[in-house]
């Protein structure tokens, strides 16, 4: 082994430098740097696609930098693969957690570098060392206890336990505290100080605005995958950090605001299995588009399922005109005038190897039905003008829908919806993965749809789609609606304010 | 339709080559009997490819016709049952099999392939039992009732058309108005496809699996009888036994997916068709019949793995085409 190069004493444990990297389509990551100090937490904030998790990934050597430089104790060093960036103390806690748990403690704690003599595991040997790696977090389990027994608190500390008994100094968290109850995330803070006072660096990714406050000792903002600030210990509070995160203003769009008559959508106490402990209550009235905004994992996505049935709620009651919905199925909701354009296009909405025009009509063919048959003639006629009047291209209704772009298969998810004349119609992140053109077409269809008197629900992780199609605003935050936006008071702050848990 | 030429192709290569190397082949002797174990397959076969279409599979095929077939000699011989009692008696247990099968699927969410193969053995276990393990008969009754497998329709004095191909044709008709006419076709097509899609369609996609699976079994009740009204010596052990892969095989062979989402009904006849006609040859010309579990293993592998390439293809060049609008 060589003896280390002598070092300054001031170079940082780790200097990440003009970091940029690309996918197809995307600029995740523009000429980022940051640097962390042995024992010092430095969190890294910013909005949903600011490049947080990308920055990590490429710290943790999952994903590789197309270009900048990364340093650890002021050497150049290269993280292709996630070994590299272990054997130099590098250790990232994802956010769901990676543990086996069909194992127990101590097999997790070493899964990949057991303890062995030949071929053969050595059990006295990983129990001695598991025991002492788990005193170290605090834990007090035993080695044996099978992992699926433990709280996820627990599970996260055995995750910790893990990255320090493999030798690390830089620890990233990703979201950690986002399933921890409120015992544990105080737990997890005891041990996030003490790996500090052992000078531990800690790279501290959280949306919860209030955490960063009270753990951080230095702040890096950034938007847009740049680096939009630093906030130092005495500059840190929530104010300071949203204006940075959200840091551009926006051009306005102004649509007449067209809401009227009795509420058509009606959620009242609705929970769901993400967060039982919350309740949703909201009401739609016709002609109104509503924006969900929330950060990722806030529930949005969970609401709208519930409210179609996809998911059966806990407890609490969906009613369209007044007439309750069957909770759990979506064919009952289709029938109360509902329809959903979900998340995942090529999962839940297309059927890529089906026919453009069959899949415009499948959800509307039983209406348009005689004893069971379909009427062909009538499909076909259905399918043309559908095509036509979104203006899907090519408008080709034999082809299968694989061979559309993003955004026209998108058009005929909801060409499918509109065939069926909903009075509420559901979009989950509606331009997500569309290019700029046919975004601005559903938009437009949006709004016409509103100026019929269709309800619109529309959640979405754009802010600016949010302030631009939103006639109100509900932001929801950790399970529940933190508050409410009138189209006068919306603005990227306001949103922003309520999503990381601001009153 | 690409499929449906390749196999179609096929027929006619077997069918020709055999034909020439051995004239026996096309008597009217032979190609009756052909045409009657054609049609007696496929109905058995167009039950699984209901299942296959879903995504699903079915093991207990075999096990069905057994039960089905040694239950019906032994109520109508040893009971003396009336055969209206006796047909409803096994069509509502092959009914309520399917029934069986696809609320374990649906509601308790097990594995097609584990609910089966359970059923395989469950039935075969009991079809022994019910019987004692004895072969059953119909000895010289019944003879009319018998008619409907081994009656035959006279064309002329050389040729009669088999009782079971109507019968086939009469299935392979609704069949395939329900798949390609109705609503319900369209939206079973539709879930093999995408299932989660088709959920979110709205398309009561647990509904149109249980009646994939109740289909299946109805038909393989439908070929227990008139396998064992044709055979008329029925092993309860062994009538049966292996079908529900000649099943799977022939619709494969049509152009089936095991992947689901794909299949036609004349392509699921056609691949019987082909089953039988190997098997036909493998006798006529001389080869050992102990290979015929080799050729039917070989000719099931050569179709997955034609399904797979195919599929491989496609995704390659959709690959191909979005990482092209990306750039």
């Amino acid at each position: 082994m060589n003896p280390p190069a002598p070092v300054a004493a001031a170079s940082p444990l780790l200097e990440v430098r003009n970091v940029s990297k690309s996918f197809p389509g995307v600029r995740a990551l523009r000429g980022v740097s940051l640097s962390l100090q042995a024992g010092e937490v430095l969190a890294v904030i910013g909005e949903n696609g600011a490049g947080k998790s990308t920055l990590m990934k490429i710290l943790a050597g999952v994903q590789s930098a197309d270009s900048g430089e990364i340093l650890v104790d002021g050497r150049t060093v290269t993280l292709d693969n996630v070994r590299a960036a272990q054997s130099l103390g590098i250790a990232l806690i994802h956010q769901e957690l990676c543990l086996a748990d069909n194992l127990d403690v101590g097999s997790n704690l070493f899964l990949g570098r057991e303890p062995h003599r030949g071929i053969f595991l050595n059990p006295a040997r990983q129990r001695r060392e598991a025991t002492a790696a788990l005193a170290r977090v605090g834990l007090d389990c035993r080695p044996e206890t099978p992992i699926a027994s433990l709280s996820l608190g627990r599970q996260q500390l055995v995750e910790i336990a893990r990255a320090l008994s493999s030798g690390a100094r830089v620890i990233i968290m990703d979201e950690p505290t986002s399933s921890l109850s409120q015992g544990e995330t105080d737990r997890l803070y005891t041990v996030v100080r003490e790996l500090k006072s052992r000078g531990v660096g800690i790279i501290y990714i959280s949306h919860r605005l209030g955490e960063v406050t009270a753990l951080a000792d230095r702040v890096t903002v950034l938007r847009d995958g740049r680096n939009a600030g630093e906030l130092q210990r005495h500059e840190i509070n929530h104010e300071a950090m949203v204006r940075l995160m959200v840091g551009r203003d926006l051009v306005r769009h102004h649509r007449q605001a067209s809401g009227h008559g009795e509420p058509v959508l009606q959620v009242r106490g609705l929970r769901t299995e993400t967060h039982p402990t919350r309740q949703v209550d909201f009401e739609v009235l016709p002609g109104e588009i509503i924006g969900i905004a929330g950060l990722v994992g806030a529930g949005r996505t969970e609401v709208l399922r519930a409210i179609f049935g996809i998911d059966r709620p806990l407890a609490g009651d969906v009613r369209v005109g007044g007439v309750t919905v069957k909770p759990g199925s979506p064919t009952d909701a289709i029938a109360c005038g509902l329809g959903l354009v979900p998340e995942d296009r090529k999962h839940q909405g297309v059927f890529l190897e089906m026919a453009v025009g069959a899949n415009t009509t499948l959800a509307s063919l039983g209406r348009r039905s005689r004893w069971g048959l379909i009427r062909r003639k009538t499909e076909r006629a259905l399918a043309t003008e559908l095509v036509r009047r979104l203006d899907v291209r090519p408008p080709a209704l034999d082809q299968t829908a694989q061979f559309l772009s993003g955004g026209n298969q998108q058009k005929v998810v909801l060409a499918k919806w509109l065939a069926l004349d909903p009075r509420v119609l559901l979009l989950d992140e509606p331009t997500r993965g569309v290019d700029v053109g046919a975004k601005q077409e559903i938009y437009r269809l949006m709004e016409d749809l509103a100026g019929r008197g269709v309800a619109i629900l529309f959640v979405s992780s754009e802010l600016e789609e949010v302030l631009r199609m939103s006639d109100r605003a509900l932001v929801m935050h950790e399970g529940r609606i933190g508050g409410e936006l009138a189209r006068e008071a919306l603005s990227e702050e306001a949103v922003m304010h309520l999503a990381t848990g601001g009153s | 339709m690409k499929k449906l030429l390749g196999i179609f192709g096929l027929f006619v290569a077997v069918f020709t080559v055999t034909s020439l190397i051995n004239p026996q082949f096309v008597s009217a002797y032979n190609l009756q009997n052909l045409i009657r174990w054609t049609s007696l397959f496929g109905i058995i076969s167009l039950g699984a490819a209901f299942v296959i279409i879903t995504g699903g599979i079915d093991l207990s095929i075999g096990s069905v016709i057994g039960l089905v077939g040694s239950m019906m000699a032994w109520l109508l011989t040893q009971k003396g049952w009336s055969v209206g009692a006796t047909l409803a008696m096994v069509m509502a247990v092959s009914l309520g099999i399917g029934l069986a099968h696809g609320l374990l699927i649906t509601k308790v969410r097990l594995q097609p392939f584990v609910v089966t193969l359970c059923g395989l053995l469950l039935y075969r276990g009991m079809a022994r039992f019910i019987t004692d393990d004895q072969s059953q008969g119909f000895g010289n009754t019944h003879e009319g009732l018998r008619q409907l497998a081994i009656g035959r329709v006279s064309l002329s004095s050389a040729f009669a058309i088999p009782v079971p191909l109507f019968i086939l044709l009469g299935i392979a008709v609704l069949s395939a108005v329900f798949l390609n006419l109705t609503v319900a076709g369209r939206h079973l097509l539709a879930l093999g496809r995408n299932e989660t899609a088709a959920r979110f369609s709205g398309i009561r996609t647990d509904a149109l699996k249980i009646t994939a699976y109740v289909l299946c079994s109805g038909l393989a009740g439908v070929g227990g009888i008139l396998f064992s009204l044709d055979l008329n010596s029925i092993q309860p052990s062994g009538l049966g036994e292996f079908y529900e892969l000649y099943a799977i095989a022939a619709a494969v062979l049509g152009g089936c997916s095991l992947r689901g989402g794909e299949g036609t009904i004349t392509g699921v006849i056609i691949g019987t068709a082909v089953m039988r006609v190997l098997y036909n040859a493998i006798n006529i010309l001389g080869i050992p019949t102990h290979l015929e579990f080799a050729i039917i293993g070989a000719v099931i592998l050569t179709g997955v793995v034609a399904d797979e390439m195919v599929k491989r293809v496609a995704a390659r060049r959709r690959a191909a085409r979005d990482r092209a609008d990306a750039g």
